[in-house]
């Protein structure tokens, strides 16, 4: 019996995208079939592409169709392995090269204000996230992919990873609830994947089970660079267990909260003013802080009321938040501004920093302003003000010479 | 015999002939510089019109008949109805019937709406078209269909070549949103009133004889005149000369997509930072989605200095409409209508003013409007990185666009498009465009979502944006970036029959198209 397997997106909506169905022979050789909407200036290089996975697989008889409408090479080589692996039990991972841009680490305690979900299986969102300068893109295993498309969403994330430049965003991953969630690690995280998110999660055990698995694949891969975990807690459980959750390992860079889920645990109705998630909230932000990671919250669904989302993203800045979800690139902005420093916190940031400054110099053991004693968080959070203003271009990086000057 | 290729300014190979006609290779911006006198239609006499001035005749055909349509002639149409015009199919359907061959349709532009086209060119009654071939007409032509070279012209360039005779209008028929029996005309009132109808007015002035058709007839005076009677032979009377919703189909609506409203915020940025938008500047965006929202944030930018703009250049639509009424423009200098709130506009405010290629854009003018605006904002198919830039071909191959008043709007005081990277997988940067329209010494600066590149002619742009920060590159680290996501475009092959002629606003050949091999 003639095996097929099939892969990728087609129809009229498909853009950047493409559909491979392959067909194992006996006999005949390789024949590539190619439909593309930009055949008359690739049509060499897909097929070459084509040919070199299928030799990679050791597939000596097969016809390979693929409708492309436009798929960049990362694409067109996740939608072919997916059609072989849907057909033949083979284990090899195709990998084109990864770009060098994409080899980068993140600190711990980076600035988080935005992250923007990419759907997994939806290519075409992936191509320009990045100029739209979010903190992070989290790239999406779990609900935004039909189940029936796990597996190809798969390889479609992990060449994403090696191919697309993010232009410096956070390169994470939402992987899929435990305990499917640890095999798609093993796609995800030896590619420079800065960033697990862990959905549904209720208890610290689960973080570990990720922080293991994590530590695993990246010695066998001889590996060596950070990769953190933001676990999102969803339920009700999972907010009564929010600070073991969040210090159950050091690969925990922070906390978020998905609130569809949580409020429909609750059994009570998701509001825009949102009072029915205000305990949960509190305790995240508590948690986390106490835990010494940062808390995110939630996304905002209306992605055409910017107003709206602006008073949603003051009120979490307002809670303790220091970031949150995005699922539109035109949300971004509104919620950097939002998170930026009010010109009169800037001020006083800049009077405590120079203070601290003058002190440090002077070699004293205390800072003070004015008459004032100045305690150390004080000056902690006045140096993350200014970091945020001088991301935020409120501030001028040389301010100090300007302050200096008056 | 084998045609004799030239090679012209911008290194691109001109055959010497097209149609039978002699043809001259571009020479360079500015340098082409005619001598003689304008074109002239034949004398008229008033004494051999109606008396009463009712012109009228009974149906279109009757109206090509007493023009004395014969195999050969030169038929001319206008575009403002665009997608919803329903009259230049029924002049070829006419000219069919009539068993006529050979003519040639000179369109100011034609759109999808015109693809029963296709069966007179195949049919021959129709030879070429000369004008833009949006769409299945360019299909059509792309793949070798039409039996002589299409001509394509700017704007501009049609009213040069109207102008001194390189090409004779035989018979000009002027769809008319409302007119009357003496030929008066104007696209103000009517079901399918499009604002103005400035395309045709050198059509009524040139061509040999005049054909009004109209499904909105007053009683004399029709006014304004913006066509006047005076020019005007016959007039006809139908149902319907166009489809209203159809007429005022432009994109109309500001883009929604992040990341073309990411290139429109940069544009204005940068527009912004090098002092363009100043008080009293002045401003040209175009009718697409992404330049609707330039204009937009040009709109806030102007709110927030407290600062109006002089003039802005249509096409006009709602947007540019109320950026007048709230007074962040003082005119609109309007050489088209995109939508009924232009339509309305025009009709109401004095300071929503009607031009046409005459005033704006002819190359035998003594002096063009176009060259006055400080800032224009066009498309482009693909770019090189010598700047030249397509705007009629896709990368491979096919025809698909007209020029319209690209090509002219080049000469305003910077000029800067706006275009994704790449299309799909297509990068918009190449090493060289497949059809040059425009030379790169004309446009100056290239904003994409992955950085802006200036002309190195600038030397002031680059010099003002030193410390910005913008996202300034070069357009050779543009290209290759595109290149690198998208990988190196295999060079697409093309056959050796040249389907269709680019020409420069001065009537010089800047390129060539040749026929798409499937």
């Amino acid at each position: 019996m003639a095996k097929k397997g099939t892969a990728g997106n087609q129809g009229p909506g498909v853009r950047s995208d493409c559909y491979a169905a392959l067909e194992i022979k006996r006999s005949g050789g390789l024949q590539i079939q190619l439909d593309s909407k930009v055949a008359a200036l690739f049509k060499n290089s897909i097929q070459d592409l084509a040919l070199q996975i299928l030799k990679f697989y050791g597939i000596e008889h097969a016809v390979l169709e693929i409708v492309d409408r436009g798929a960049l090479p990362f694409v067109l080589a996740a939608r072919i392995e997916a059609a072989v692996k849907d057909c033949l039990d083979v284990k090899g991972e195709f990998l084109l090269e990864i770009i060098p841009e994409n080899m980068y680490q993140t600190a711990r305690d980076r600035t988080r204000r935005s992250r923007l979900y990419l759907p997994g299986n939806t290519p075409k969102l992936m191509l320009n996230a990045g100029i739209h300068e979010p903190d992070g893109v989290i790239l999406d295993l779990e609900d935004s992919v039909a189940p029936s498309k796990k597996e190809e969403a798969r390889l479609v994330v992990r060449n994403a990873l090696r191919a697309v430049n993010f232009y410096g965003a956070e390169r994470m991953v939402r992987i899929n609830q435990l305990p499917g969630g640890l095999e798609d690690l093993e796609y995800v995280v030896p590619h420079y994947l800065n960033l697990v998110l862990l959905p549904k999660c209720e208890t610290a055990d689960q973080v570990l089970q990720v922080d293991e698995r994590i530590t695993r694949i990246l010695a066998d891969a001889r590996l060596d660079y950070p990769v953190y975990i933001m676990p999102i807690i969803e339920s009700a459980l999972g907010v009564i267990n929010a600070y073991d959750i969040a210090s159950a390992t050091d690969r925990v860079a922070a906390l978020a909260i998905g609130l569809e889920d949580y409020t429909a645990d609750l059994g009570a109705p998701r509001t825009r003013e949102g009072r029915e998630s205000f305990f949960a909230r509190g305790q995240l932000v508590n948690a986390a802080k106490a835990a010494g990671v940062q808390a995110i919250d939630s996304v905002f669904s209306d992605v055409g009321d910017m107003e709206a989302l602006r008073k949603v993203v003051l009120e979490s800045k307002s809670l303790g938040f220091d970031g949150m979800g995005c699922i539109h690139p035109r949300q971004i902005k509104v919620i950097h501004e939002a998170f930026a420093p009010q010109p009169s916190e800037i001020e006083k940031a800049k009077k405590i920093v120079l203070a601290f400054d003058q002190a440090t110099e002077q070699g004293l053991g205390v800072v003070s302003l004015g008459s004032k004693m100045i305690d150390p968080p004080v000056v902690k959070r006045a140096l993350k003000t200014i970091e945020l203003a001088l991301e935020a271009g409120l501030l001028a990086e040389d301010w100090k010479e300007a302050e200096g000057q008056d | 015999m084998a045609t004799k290729y030239l090679k012209n300014a911008v290194g691109r190979m001109i055959p010497e002939e097209i149609n039978g006609k002699p043809v001259i290779p571009f020479q360079g911006v500015d340098k082409y510089i005619t001598e003689g006198r304008r074109y002239a239609p034949p004398l008229a006499s008033c004494a051999k019109y109606p008396s009463d001035g009712d012109k009228r005749v009974q149906d279109l055909k009757t109206a090509l008949k007493k023009a004395g349509i014969k195999d050969g002639m030169t038929i001319s149409t206008h575009h403002h109805f665009r997608n919803g015009d329903l009259v230049a199919n029924q002049i070829f359907k006419a000219a069919s019937e009539m068993g006529l061959k050979d003519l040639v349709w000179f369109p100011s532009a034609s759109f999808p709406c015109h693809e029963p086209i296709i069966e007179y060119l195949k049919d021959g009654t129709i030879h070429h078209i000369e004008g833009s071939m949006n769409g299945p007409l360019g299909r059509f032509a792309s793949l070798g269909g039409m039996n002589g070279t299409g001509v394509l012209r700017s704007h501009g360039g049609r009213y040069q070549a109207v102008q001194d005779g390189e090409v004779v209008i035989d018979i000009a028929v002027i769809a008319a949103p409302t007119a009357d029996p003496f030929g008066n005309a104007n696209g103000l009132t009517g079901e399918s009133a499009c604002g103005l109808l400035g395309f045709a007015l050198a059509d009524s002035q040139y061509a040999h004889k005049v054909i009004v058709v109209t499904d909105n007839l007053v009683s004399f005076p029709c006014v304004p005149w913006q066509i006047q009677g005076n020019y005007v032979d016959y007039v006809v009377e139908v149902d319907h000369v166009g489809i209203p919703e159809k007429i005022v189909s432009g994109t109309t609506r500001i883009t929604r997509s992040p990341d073309r409203l990411y290139i429109a915020e940069l544009t204005a940025r940068f527009c912004d930072e090098v002092g363009i938008i100043r008080d009293g500047f002045s401003f040209q965006a175009g009718a697409g989605g992404t330049s609707l929202a330039i204009g937009n944030y040009f709109g806030e930018i102007m709110r927030q200095k407290g600062i109006k703009a002089r003039f802005a250049r249509g096409g006009s639509n709602q947007y540019l409409v109320d950026m007048l009424e709230e007074g962040l423009v003082e005119y609109i200098l309007d050489g088209q209508t995109f939508d009924l709130a232009g339509v309305r506009s025009m009709r109401e405010n004095p300071n929503h003013v009607n031009t046409s290629p005459f005033t704006s854009y002819n190359y035998h003018g003594k002096g063009n409007f176009a060259g006055l605006v400080d800032v224009v904002i066009l498309g482009a198919t693909e770019v090189d990185v010598n700047f030249n830039a397509n705007v009629v071909t896709h990368s491979d191959g096919y025809l698909l666009h007209g020029i319209g008043g690209w090509q002219n709007c080049l000469f305003s005081k910077t000029v800067i498009l706006p275009i994704p990277l790449f299309r799909d997988r297509i990068p918009i940067i190449r090493d060289e465009v497949t059809t040059i329209c425009g030379p790169g010494e004309l446009i100056d600066v290239i904003v994409t979502e992955r950085g802006i590149a200036i002309n190195p002619r600038r030397k002031d742009l680059i010099e003002k944006t030193r410390h910005s920060k913008l996202p300034i590159t070069t357009i050779e680290a543009l290209k290759e970036e595109a290149e690198s996501i998208c990988g190196v475009p295999e060079p697409v092959e093309v056959g050796e029959r040249v389907i269709a002629a680019i020409k420069w606003v001065d009537g010089t050949v800047i390129d060539v198209v040749r026929q798409v091999i499937e």
